[in-house]
């Protein structure tokens, strides 16, 4: 899939922003996430031939990192903590009620695309386990209700 | 007549809605016509207690807590912001022996004023360690530093003096100071407290470190679960350089201190220094060998300093009060405090500033109170996903680094997480080498194959394949993870795994022998 004229501006003027600055992958590849919500496959070549490095470099650098998506999420995107504490408060039940109830298993979007289901690895949230973060909200005490909030208002905000 | 009201902004907070309570304590005041100036302080770490509001009064602070927006009403129908009595009331917020009974020394200042309030924090001693280490030689500041037997706080304990030492020995135009803030263990959330209630006090931290080793520019390099953190470091850092603390000239001397803000990417191995170097300089995180020494060839190959939030957020107060002061703490070779975080499933967790030598138990019970559910506690992991497991029989045991190397456990970044007792061990073991085998950066073949193949075989002992045989063959493979790993990823992988599988063999389906540890 080629990139829109407009992603491509946008992809090149963060390829610029970041030319000079050291170790500038890890901010430029956050930028253009940020901005168009995943990082295009479609870009490696630009930022590789700007900063000199190689294609593979690039997917390299990419690939590594559980942040960088390769494609767009949904509308919103809920991450459940599957680490040592949220598992000590039952948070594999939620694990389960949540796939059970979008239909869906991990880095998957649903039907209606409003939502994305990431796992993730502590959000330091442990003092108040089970934890999931609904974008950049995080939640505390998570019970199936909380969780059917979560999903109701994420069909709202899409 | 105005009340003065605090409200956490700390993410804990946050995550039990403190932010509604914000919203229906501001209704509710306009309603009534009581004027009242709410303050968004960071928390106290009380988070059984969250979200905890604090009233102002002539006698002190009182705190109400855990307040919901259904408690509102009740609590001006009680006057709550005269500090009245409420079903939820818990009197002076010092004198709640959960929090009266710390040492806090690194967390002096959490959770008191709005963590962005650069005034409030110089009035509460802030700069005061920076101040003194302006009027002092590198060495002299090293050598403060490393009477305070301060040990990396991360988790590996290095000495942080020595370390400090080697980066102001070896010559270089440029070194570098990188603050260690991807805190990934499981259990552990004191640096997210630090960058979130007292982001001064890190910057401070890193300041100072600069101008012992001759450093001009330091990076934090924070993960990306911290999206508060985030914001609230930056707002941080700007405020410190327009006051002058930070960029050219700092205070007025000659010394140029440049701080920037670096997210992270979602991999736990970079918490490990020399991946998070690679990290940081715009690569794969891949462990690299040492040596050298980061502290010798570092970031960009210069000399660098690598520290965890909380060691250095806890430099300021060694160069304000000095090293005996810090050193007086603690015990052993353990010198001063530790923030201790209790987790998972316990009734009262939060945040525990105490000396070194308190017990697993006095944590667990005293201040813990036990499990959540009411069950008895099983098993604690201690340091996060490399700590071992730790039986009940073992909960005597003081926190001191080195009574826990004695038992092949670890006080790592001091996080505990509590399970009760319908944790299967097996599984968590499995757990274990899943996330190993997630996390790996793939450099050496014991963490990168031994990860997957240690999953295989906790499998095949819990369906009760040639038991004998893959308990055999799980302990062999666990040695050669041990010795033959790069770093502790997949050198300490088999902490959790052995201890679980020696003190909880029934779990794993073998019979209960005499423990092995």
């Amino acid at each position: 899939m080629a990139l829109t004229t407009e992603s491509e501006e946008k992809i090149k003027q963060l390829i610029d922003k970041f030319q000079n600055k050291p170790g500038a992958l890890l901010p430029l590849m956050h930028a253009i996430q940020d901005d168009l919500g995943f990082v295009p496959e479609e870009a490696y070549p630009l930022i590789a031939k700007a900063y000199q490095l190689s294609i593979a470099e690039i997917h390299g650098f990419v690939t590594f990192y559980h942040h960088f998506r390769r494609k767009p999420s949904g509308k919103n995107i809920l991450h459940i903590c599957r680490a040592e504490s949220c598992q000590s408060m039952g948070s594999e039940s939620i694990e389960q009620y949540c796939k059970d109830k979008l239909g869906i298993d991990y880095h998957e979007t649903t039907a209606d695309n409003t939502l994305t289901l990431e796992p993730i690895y502590c959000l330091g949230n442990c003092a108040c386990s089970p934890a999931v973060m609904i974008n950049e909200k995080v939640i505390g005490r998570v019970t199936q209700s909380k969780i059917d909030q979560i999903i109701t208002e994420s069909k709202v905000k899409a | 007549m105005s009340y003065k009201i605090y409200i956490p902004i700390d993410s804990t907070a946050l995550s039990l809605g403190a932010d509604d309570v914000y919203k229906a304590i501001q209704d509710e005041a306009s309603l009534r016509k009581i004027n009242l100036q709410i303050v968004r302080n960071g928390s106290r770490g009380l988070f059984w207690l969250e979200p905890m509001i604090e009233v102002e009064t002539s006698q002190g602070r009182i705190a109400y807590g855990p307040i919901t927006i259904d408690d509102v009403p009740s609590l001006f129908d009680a006057e709550f912001y005269l500090g009245k009595a409420h079903s939820l009331s818990h009197g002076l917020t010092e004198e709640i022996t959960w929090l009266k009974n710390q040492e806090r020394l690194t967390f002096a200042r959490a959770g008191i004023t709005d963590p962005i309030n650069i005034e409030e924090y110089e009035k509460l001693d802030g700069f005061q360690g920076l101040k003194n280490a302006i009027n002092l030689k590198p060495n002299e500041i090293v050598k403060i530093v490393t009477e305070s037997g301060l040990r990396g706080r991360g988790g590996a304990a290095f000495p942080t003096g020595i370390k400090w030492q080697t980066v102001l020995d070896t010559p270089g135009e440029k070194k570098y100071i990188v603050c260690n803030a991807d805190e990934g263990d499981s259990g552990t959330y004191s640096d997210r407290m630090i960058m979130e209630n007292d982001p001064f006090v890190l910057i401070e931290g890193m300041i100072i470190a600069g101008i012992a080793v001759g450093a001009d520019q330091g990076y934090i390099y924070l993960r990306s679960e911290y999206p508060d953190a985030l914001k609230v470091l930056n707002q941080a850092i700007n405020i410190a350089k327009e006051k002058g603390y930070l960029g050219k000239k700092v205070l007025g001397t000659d010394f140029n201190f440049e701080l920037e803000v670096t997210r992270a990417a979602g991999a736990y191995i970079c918490g490990e220094e020399t991946s998070l170097l690679e990290s940081l300089e715009g690569k794969r995180g891949m462990v690299r060998y040492k040596p050298p020494l980061p502290a010798i060839e570092g970031l960009y190959g210069k000399p660098t300093v690598v520290n965890n939030v909380i060691s250095l957020a806890t430099i300021p107060i060694i160069l304000d009060k000095g090293a005996k002061y810090y050193a007086d703490y603690g015990m052993g070779r353990s010198k001063g405090t530790l923030p201790i975080q209790l987790a998972g499933n316990l009734k009262k967790t939060g945040l525990i500033e105490k000396a070194f030598g308190i017990t697993l138990r006095e944590l667990l019970y005293d201040y813990g109170e036990g499990s959540a559910t009411g069950k008895p506690i099983k098993a604690v992991q201690v340091g996060g996903p490399l700590g071992a497991f730790i039986p009940e029989s073992q909960f005597d045991m003081p926190l001191d680094y080195e009574t826990f190397a004695k038992v092949n456990a670890v006080v790592g970044h001091g996080g505990i997480v509590a399970f009760d007792d319908s944790v299967d061990m097996a599984k968590m073991a499995r757990y274990s080498f899943e996330f190993c085998a997630i996390e790996s950066c793939g450099k050496c073949t014991p963490c990168r194959i031994g990860s997957t193949r240690g999953m295989e075989v906790i499998d095949k002992i819990k369906s009760g394949v040639e038991v004998e045989k893959n308990e055999k063959l799980l302990r062999d493979l666990a040695e050669t993870m041990v010795h033959g790993s790069l770093c502790a990823m997949g050198g300490m992988t088999p902490f959790p795994v052995i201890s679980a599988l020696n003190f909880f063999p029934q779990d794993f389906g073998l019979e209960k022998t005499d423990a092995k540890a």
